[in-house]
């Protein structure tokens, strides 16, 4: 008989629908991103096929449309923005904190319903015929001229924004309330530090893309006049709205996954972070002034040119808390004890992959260049390295650092190396090819191009299948894992921090009596060349 | 930070989660009421759990202000663009009845406030109830008057749409006048809808003596809840009826 844990505490579908346990409430958000971001997987694989040969063979230009549009829609709002926080961050902060649960249970399973039935909106403006607006829903295109089901997805976009609201205000209260006695601010691990940076950018721009959405919906089913110029409203209005959360957005993505990348490597590099409140200070520092860019999406729109340059000088400066935490995690690797485990090969997938994707920002943040890339290819290779090659590394990365801790079973190391290995290859041979294509001018949203830039979408749809090779692997030996993998101690890497000392899996109520922290939660033995420097 | 300390005296973790004897200084008081009834099991005693409730509140006020925010915004963008336009809109709001509604909800606020004061003061549930169905009812006074004001601009078509019409000299200006009219208020009168179910909730709980000095924090939130919705409208009153006062409206 097994000792009693937060799985088999409870059987049944009843047990799981209405749980209030943070971690069953963590393995729901798992179960559907899982099948969001396969949704969105098939919806890049049509897009990927189009554009292998230059003609328009396989898809008509307005399906393409539909295409590009349900992609984004779908990898944006219901996979890529829960997945960390509402996965890992769920299943872990209350527990690196010493709490029982979040400080809102009842809350926190609304937000998973709240998160379905906006995926149940989103999936029947698919189904009963798609979206062609672009994940933008640019006015006034989206509420004047756009023929399709714009008001059902921009309403599941609204509804999945709660969910987002409420978990990022469920955060910030359990961090602020529920920390075990001890443990200090500048004791907490940097997962948490990231989480909280991301729930200030969750709870103060998620309301300003759902009052857009609903004046988008006014508009076009009251026609009220807010956006469409016709009616003597403003389409540039929308895209600084929408722009104002959409570029946040970009950092509740990328923020916890460089909280991940924290704790794997010092875990993985057996030593303790190198500057931690320079690493706990550039989340804060990407939140806030994260919120003062939105304007380079919209250098060419018919902004002011000295409104231009005031987003550009910020754009620039908003890269250099990005480039801190970069700098201070491979201060951390230089001279540790690395043990190459598959979440430290996802790590240092992502410290690459996100390094190029920052600095490809950088050309697009310089006015100049923008007006030349606005809309091509280079555009979406770029914010690819850091959606994907960022955000989903990390997300990967953590998923198989916490995964004994999760479900209290090893999976096979072998198969997760060559997983991490496919992913690596596999995302820089389809992104790669788009910066170049994109410099040379191919432009994005089009299901036809010029011969001459087939071979790089050759290379990129070739790139494309071998991710998804990539992707599909861990779906097996996770699951076989759950029935065949062996049992997890409780700290199966050597790593530090208190959801390293409870069981795998943890007991419902996490700990049995509250600990009682007197050190960071981070003591690796210290490094050898303190004091060499 | 939290003033949810344990009471628990020892830890049964290894590693650097050390045993302590309890040395904080809350732990007589929550030890003094270790199983209130409205305790939720993953609290430490009931001072965390009002501290997390208010908190919770507060930040979901913070992004009902980033809601409100991007309707003021856009108020702010076309009323720059159509300075005239939104004086002659404006001027054909009643400030009466737009200053009846805000010393309405001022007062409600007042009234609001003493229902948090008997709860926390332990005062009878007459008491309680009392002042949440007075609260209600000056609410639903509110709303009241803003139905005989939305029907006189649907009888006159004044609500944007195609049917939208303007005998003023800018009815295009007007137009997006009314729009924003429309959402600001509209979105106003359902917070204060939500509220008024909130609210009689919070008045049954009342009733069935819930609430006293150890736990009165629903009340509280309803009240923080309450307020934000009454300084909203202290915005929208002077931004929708006062800004067309001299060019001459009624
Ligand atoms: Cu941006």
């Amino acid at each position: 008989m097994d000792t009693l844990n937060y799985i088999n505490n409870g059987h049944g579908l009843a047990s799981w629908l209405l749980t209030k346990d943070h971690k069953r409430i963590a393995l729901l958000y798992l179960v559907s991103i899982t099948f969001f971001f396969f949704l969105g997987g098939l919806f890049a694989f049509m897009i990927r096929l189009e554009l292998l040969t230059p003609a328009g063979d396989v898809l008509t230009a307005e399906n393409y449309n539909k295409m590009f549009t349900m992609h984004g829609v779908v990898m944006v709002f219901f996979f890529l923005i829960p997945s960390i926080p509402a996965v890992l961050g769920n299943f872990l902060i209350p527990i690196m904190i010493g709490a029982k649960d979040l400080a809102f249970p009842r809350l926190n399973l609304i937000s998973w319903y709240i998160y379905v039935l906006g995926g149940i909106f989103t999936l029947v403006a698919a189904l009963s015929g798609g979206v062609d607006t672009g994940w933008t829903f640019y006015t006034p295109y989206s509420t004047a001229a756009a023929n399709s089901h714009v008001i059902t997805a921009a309403l599941g976009v609204f509804i999945t924004g709660f969910s987002s609201i409420l978990t990022g205000l469920n955060f910030i209260v359990t961090i602020h309330r529920m920390r075990a006695p001890g443990l200090t601010w500048f004791r907490l691990p940097l997962f948490v530090w990231a989480h909280y940076a991301t729930s200030l950018v969750m709870i103060l721009g998620t309301p300003v893309i759902a009052i857009t959405v609903l004046l988008v919906a006014a508009e076009r089913v009251l026609h009220m006049g807010i956006f469409d110029p016709a009616l003597g409203g403003d389409p540039v209005l929308f895209q600084h709205l929408f722009w104002f959360y959409s570029h946040p957005a970009v950092y509740i993505m990328i923020l916890p996954a460089m909280g991940v990348i924290s704790e794997i490597v010092q875990a993985f590099a057996r030593k303790n972070v190198f500057g931690y409140s320079f690493i706990a200070f550039s989340s804060l520092a990407i939140a806030i002034i994260g919120f003062l860019v939105w304007g380079h999406h919209i250098f060419v729109a018919g902004q002011s040119v000295y409104a231009g340059m005031l987003f550009s000088i910020i754009s620039y400066i908003v890269a250099v808390p990005s480039a801190i935490k970069v700098f201070n995690w491979t201060a951390t690797i230089y001279r540790g004890s690395i043990s190459l485990d598959s979440p430290m090969l996802y790590a240092f997938g992502f410290l690459g992959l996100f390094t190029i994707g920052g600095l490809t920002g950088l050309f697009l943040a310089a006015m100049g260049l923008d007006i030349h890339m606005h809309d091509t290819y280079f555009v979406v290779a770029h914010f690819h390295y850091i959606m994907v090659g960022g955000a989903i590394m990390g997300y990967l990365g953590g998923l198989h650092y916490w995964w004994p801790k999760i479900t209290g079973k090893l999976y096979s190391e072998p198969a997760a190396k060559l997983a991490a290995g496919l992913v690596f290859i596999g995302f820089n041979l389809t992104f790669f090819p788009q910066f170049l294509v994109g410099y040379l001018g191919m432009p994005r949203r089009y299901h036809m191009y010029p011969p001459e830039f087939q071979v790089f979408n050759v290379m990129s749809t070739l790139g494309a299948t071998i991710l998804s090779v990539g992707y599909l692997l861990p779906m097996f030996y996770f699951v076989h894992s759950i029935f065949r993998g062996k049992p997890s101690p409780a700290d199966p890497w050597g790593a530090k921090g208190l959801e390293w000392e409870v069981p795998s899996p943890p007991p419902t109520e996490n700990f049995a009596v509250t600990p009682i922290v007197t050190h960071g939660t981070h003591q690796y033995a210290p490094s050898k060349e303190v004091g060499v420097v | 930070m939290s003033d949810g300390y344990p009471q628990a005296p020892s830890v049964g973790l290894p590693g650097r989660v050390s045993i302590q004897a309890p040395g904080n200084p809350h732990d007589e008081q929550s030890s003094a009421h270790p199983h209130h009834p409205k305790l939720q099991h993953h609290f430490d005693d009931m001072g965390q759990q009002a501290e997390a409730s208010t908190l919770g509140m507060w930040v979901f006020l913070v992004t009902e202000i980033m809601f409100f925010g991007g309707l003021f915004l856009a108020y702010l963008v076309y009323r720059t663009q159509n300075p005239m336009a939104f004086q002659e809109a404006s001027a054909h709001l009643s400030w009466k009845l737009g200053a009846f509604n805000t010393a309405v909800l001022i007062f409600s606020s007042l009234t609001m406030a003493l229902a948090v004061r008997s709860a926390q003061t332990s005062e009878s549930r007459g008491t309680q109830v009392f002042w949440l169905v007075t609260t209600m009812i000056l609410g639903a006074t509110f709303l009241g008057v803003k139905v005989i004001e939305y029907s006189e601009k649907f009888a006159h078509n004044n609500v944007p749409g195609p049917n939208f019409v303007w005998d003023g000299q800018y009815p295009a200006g007007a137009e997006i006048f009314y729009s924003l009219y429309f959402c600001m208020t509209g979105l106003h009168a359902l917070h204060m809808v939500i509220g008024l179910g909130i609210m009689t909730v919070i008045a049954i709980m009342a009733w069935r003596r819930q609430f006293n000095t150890e736990y009165f924090t629903p009340v509280e939130i309803t009240g923080l809840y309450w307020h934000f919705v009454d300084i909203v409208w202290i915005f929208l009153f002077p931004l929708l009826y006062l800004i067309g006062r001299h060019y001459g409206g009624h």
